[in-house]
């Protein structure tokens, strides 16, 4: 065949066009991920970097109660996140996509509107509403709910509603790409054979959707454990994750292959939770993102 | 239908629902903007209109630097990824090398990974290197993670697009070179625009990895906004948001109007990526 006869220098072309990419890829991605690893599993020096003697004290530490506790809170808030995310964005999706297309259009550009605009400007937003002396319990005191200001900012909760919020567009927007890929026609199918409207959701329209939930859960619970500036600003540096972990290990204890550590597990768990989504879903991509 | 008076009625009940989420997607942002304008320091009490803020914001020279340093930053690491990005996957549709799948799940890497560790990351090979932290370390690492963005768009684009024009100009005598910027390249254009855009936006929000990667004296705006909101209020910030979010609108508004040009101009364009961000 002719288009075979062409392969050799097709492929020629191809591979020089690919070759930037492969080198990139290899030194900045490759590279640096290959040098935490080892990293990780070497013995810190008395001030700071590291020594050539190979130990797996950085992965014991891991152990120490403190650490598992940082790493319990923040899977419980990881936890949370996703559970909250998924009771208020999955009917959001839902509802959205069975909107007529052209109110679905707006809609949709005001959910993708707040993800376009820089994170610290919507935390601050909240940062104004928490506060002690801020709207919230100026609203609350006005109404007569409460007649001394709570404490919110800086608090659990405060940084549970920032996580909610941050993440929540990552929720509806696979939902509602799966929703409105969906073939209704199976769902009218399953009442004409006598399922009742909750049977057939159940049965039917979850099971479509599922593909878009998992999405959605991935691409909520992987950033909830690294998101260290939300917890900073939000719950005053006194809730720990596992960002925050890390991100003191390398700036301030100055502990490095405790951090490179704490990056490889945290990696593997992100890596296992990807895996799993391929593995239920059979799919390569994130259902709604790319 | 046997449903439609209930059906009515549900309707009703989630356009409240919806209308309710949108509105605590917004109440930060309305706040942002409403408390820029208001004439005091303690912002609870609404003490009259003012444009103070725009004004001092204006004359603090060391945010100016910051949003000078973000927007060189992301228009460097935008353009080097736009191309790499690109062109990268052109070739890896075309190609059928072994360690094509691999090459692709290492480059999704940066996008998929959380954030801090990319930042730990680089930190940790950057001083490896011996690199100077500052500008050159961040065009480096945002440059790094905008790649997949463009990459993942373009890709999508390129599945949907007819493999036999590129190679009825082959069989009519084009050159390589000649099919990429004559075919390849307009047809894909939209979606270069569009990951391009979304990179642009990624990295002036950045705070993450630029946090770890910044030298003492490189600031970036988002670093220079966490470290004043961490300190307290500073009305400012405020107004500096509040221009941040029009600009972000304008933005949007533009390749909103980009695309709907496009999407009226050819039948279909692409059916997602685009919209989807």
């Amino acid at each position: 065949m002719k288009l075979s006869q062409k392969r050799p220098r097709r492929d020629h072309t191809a591979f020089f066009m690919v070759l930037p990419l492969y080198v990139f890829t290899l030194i900045f991605v490759f590279f640096p991920l290959l040098y935490i690893l080892g990293m990780s599993f070497l013995k810190k020096d008395v001030l700071w970097g590291v020594t050539n003697e190979l130990t797996l004290d950085n992965y014991r530490m891991l152990f120490d109660p403190v650490y598992l506790k940082t790493f319990f809170d923040s899977l419980k808030l990881a936890f949370a996140t996703t559970a909250i995310t998924t009771l208020v964005g999955y009917p959001f999706g839902y509802f959205m996509g069975k909107l007529p297309p052209k109110r679905r259009g707006g809609l949709m550009l005001l959910v993708v509107v707040p993800f376009w605009t820089n994170a610290l400007v919507r935390i601050y937003g909240w940062m104004i509403i928490l506060r002690t002396k801020g709207v919230l319990n100026g609203l609350l005191l006005g109404l007569g709910v409460i007649d001394r200001p709570v404490k919110i900012l800086y608090t659990y909760g405060a940084v549970l509603i920032g996580m909610v919020y941050s993440l929540l567009p990552f929720m509806i927007l696979p939902v509602y790409s799966s929703v409105e890929k969906m073939d209704w026609s199976l769902v009218e199918a399953s009442r004409d054979l006598g399922a009742n409207a909750a049977e057939a959701f159940f049965t039917v329209t979850l099971k479509l959707t599922l593909p878009g939930v998992l999405s959605g859960f991935v691409l909520v619970f992987v950033p909830s454990i690294g998101l260290f500036f939300l917890s900073d600003l939000l719950g005053g540096g006194k809730i720990m994750l596992v960002g925050n972990l890390i991100k003191n290990q390398l700036l301030e204890a100055r502990n490095w292959p405790f951090g490179a550590a704490l990056s490889v597990v945290m990696m593997a768990m992100t890596l296992l939770i990807i895996g799993l989504y391929r593995k239920v879903t059979h799919s390569k991509d994130l259902e709604g993102f790319f | 239908m046997a449903m439609a008076g209930s059906g009515k009625h549900r309707l009703h009940l989630s356009s409240l629902f919806l209308a309710l989420v949108i509105l605590f997607m917004y109440l930060p942002v309305v706040m942002v903007v409403i408390y820029s304008f208001n004439n005091s320091k303690s912002d609870v009490v609404w003490a009259g209109f003012t444009l103070d803020w725009y004004a001092k914001l204006l004359h603090n020279t060391s945010l100016m630097d910051a949003l000078l340093n973000s927007l060189i930053l992301a228009v460097c690491s935008c353009a080097v990824s736009a191309v790499i990005g690109t062109v990268g996957a052109v070739g890896i549709v075309r190609c059928d090398l072994r360690t094509k799948g691999l090459l692709e799940n290492a480059s999704m890497l940066p996008i998929m990974i959380p954030e801090i560790i990319l930042g730990m990351v680089f930190l940790a090979f950057f001083s490896l290197l011996g690199l100077p932290f500052g500008m050159v370390t961040l065009i480096l690492a945002h440059t790094t993670f905008c790649i997949p963005y463009i990459f993942i768009v373009v890709k999508g684009r390129l599945s949907g697009i007819d493999r036999s024009i590129g190679e009825a100009a082959r069989d009519l005598g084009a050159s390589e070179a000649r099919m990429f910027f004559d075919i390849t390249l307009p047809l894909i254009m939209p979606a270069v625009a569009s990951g391009t855009l979304l990179a642009f936006a990624m990295s002036l929000d950045d705070v993450v990895i630029s946090f770890f990667v910044t030298g003492a004296q490189t600031n970036t705006l988002p670093i220079k906004i966490y470290s004043q909101i961490k300190l307290g209020v500073s009305p400012e910030i405020n107004a500096l948001c509040t221009l941040m979010l029009g600009g972000t609108f304008l933005l949007i508004l533009v390749s909103r109007r980009i695309g709907a040009v496009k999407r009226t101009g050819k039948r279909r364009s692409a059916p997602r990526g685009e919209g989807d961000l």
